[in-house]
């Protein structure tokens, strides 16, 4: 499972600044599990956003966001709130932000920070990568994670190294990731977000908690382990 | 006169590039110093560029200096987490180094340690602000240092990028997060040269302008093919190719390109990869020794 946590509040705000009719999209998938992107988060969400001030033009809650397929059918039924719409709040792990990203043309932020993968990878059949770094940054790259679609995992913009939008390191199969998060910020009108200096990262963010350490399984042997009095 | 100084009295700045040896014997590369010590600012040290395996930048700074030129000590992303970063920077100003030019780094598949662990924990940006972060007495964490440095700090950038304006939008971050210069790559067409520096006019930076002499057609066609950002026009090949005289040829090239983009800029970075002996010829054939 994917485990995602809420991004502060005002984190979100942030994000949100300037735009006033948010459609918000939910996941059945682990981001439910998470309790960060259920019915129940969304809807709290809503009311959350409204609060302050915002027009939440529509929600809704796809299966499996990290599946491109689903996120585009899900949309199709939701079309004019979209359309309607200045972005979109995705209230799931980095996958589901990317593979929402990569399929409307609107600007996509994350609500959530993926923080480990505890065990399996969803429904997960796009080309979008998440390193499950803690401190999710799609709001400010387009939605495309640069930790993955950049060689070098560069969080300020493009090195020198790409000639003809491909990458230095094996040009012929990848292209350079700047180039895509570049074009991508452009088309939605956010190239302005290309101008943040980004600290670097909290590598820390990046060591799971114990508590997710591993898998559920490991969990219940915990626990059985614990009931039955034997030396863990 | 420092490097600082030497763009600050508006003169016309001339810095070269100096290779460290692949193993301990410096000779050479002391010898390519001596050539060009006098007739340029400063020298850069390549940080084992292009991912090649060599005696390291702050050894052939500390080298350069002893003998009197004014080093720039280039320091990549690549290779260093930032705690090994900043404690150069430190090691670097207490051995009397205070230019450096914060680089990315190119990947480590395009040398010859491609199985390497490549670091980019921090990026040229970040960089600069662990620098900045160094002069105002405090590391990246928020520390206290005993005795804070002071650096002049330079930046790459690549004007014949295309598209231009992420590279535009990446410099203007450099310049806020503490770079004080920049250093170009190669420049063969002065045309687009001139759109970059009206592009970036607005920074008020001083830029220094890479010139690589065309050692061989060969060299030419590999940059084109192969080297980010440069692009050598076919005249300017074709031109090389029907010399007989090549070297001479080249040396011509180099010294018109120095002459056509010094009017656009505050100086020219000569980048001779290998011809570090013609450089004072270039100087001289542009007028500049």
């Amino acid at each position: 499972m994917i485990v995602s946590e809420l991004k502060p509040l005002p984190a979100i705000l942030d994000y949100l600044d300037g735009e006033e009719n948010i459609f918000i999209l939910g996941c059945r998938g682990c981001a439910e599990a998470s309790k960060t992107g259920g019915e129940a988060q969304v809807l709290e969400m809503k009311q959350t956003l409204e609060g302050a001030g915002k027009r939440v033009v529509g929600h809704t809650v796809a299966d499996f966001l990290c599946d491109k397929a689903l996120v585009k059918m899900k949309l199709y039924a939701h079309e004019q709130e979209v359309l309607a719409a200045d972005s979109l709040l995705v209230m799931t792990c980095g996958l589901g932000v990317q593979a929402t990203a990569a399929v409307v043309d609107r600007p996509v932020h994350p609500a959530t920070n993926t923080i480990n993968l505890g065990g399996s990878r969803g429904e997960w059949r796009g080309s979008e990568r998440c390193r499950e770094c803690g401190d999710c940054l799609l709001d400010y790259t387009g939605g495309i994670c640069p930790l993955v679609a950049c060689t070098k995992s560069l969080i300020n913009g493009p090195c020198g190294g790409a000639k003809d939008g491909r990458c230095e390191f094996e040009p012929d199969v990848r292209p350079c990731g700047w180039q895509l998060i570049y074009e991508r910020l452009k088309k939605t009108g956010r190239l302005d977000e290309m101008k943040t200096i980004l600290p670097p990262k909290d590598y820390a963010k990046m060591q799971p908690p114990p508590s997710l350490r591993s898998t559920i399984l490991w969990a219940l042997e915990q626990k059985e382990t614990r009931e039955a009095g034997l030396p863990r | 006169m420092s490097l600082a100084e030497a763009l600050k009295n508006g003169k016309l700045v001339v810095t070269a590039e100096i290779a460290p040896p692949k193993g301990v014997n410096v000779q050479e590369m002391l010898e390519n110093a001596e050539l060009i010590k006098g007739k340029v600012d400063a020298a850069n040290v390549t940080d084992q560029q292009s991912s090649v395996m060599r005696l390291g930048s702050l050894a052939g700074c500390h080298l350069l200096k002893q003998r009197g030129l004014d080093p720039v000590f280039q320091v990549t992303c690549r290779d260093r987490n930032r705690l090994a970063l900043q404690s150069d920077l430190l090691s670097a100003y207490s051995l009397g180094i205070t230019n450096v030019l914060c680089i990315t780094g190119d990947y480590v598949s395009l040398g010859d340690h491609p199985s390497a662990k490549p670091v980019f924990d921090l990026d040229s940006v970040s960089l600069l602000q662990a620098a900045k972060a160094l002069e105002q007495g405090k590391d990246l964490a928020g520390k206290e240092l005993k005795g804070s440095p002071k650096f002049f700090l330079g930046a790459v950038v690549s004007p014949g990028a295309e598209p231009l304006e992420p590279q535009i939008i990446k410099m203007e971050k450099k310049v806020r997060a503490g770079a004080q210069f920049f250093q170009t790559q190669g420049v063969y067409e002065p045309a687009k040269f001139e759109k970059f520096i009206r592009a970036s006019q607005y920074l008020g930076v001083p830029i220094l302008a890479g010139i690589i002499p065309l050692r061989s057609v060969a060299m030419a066609r590999f940059m084109n093919r192969a080297v980010a950002g440069v692009h050598v026009p076919e005249e300017m090949i074709q031109e090389l190719d029907r010399a007989t005289d090549k070297p001479a040829k080249s040396i011509e090239i180099a010294a018109r390109l120095v002459r056509e983009v010094r009017q656009l800029c505050q100086g020219v970075h000569i980048m001779a990869i290998g011809w570090e002996k013609r450089v004072p010829a270039i100087l001289e054939a542009a007028g500049l020794a």
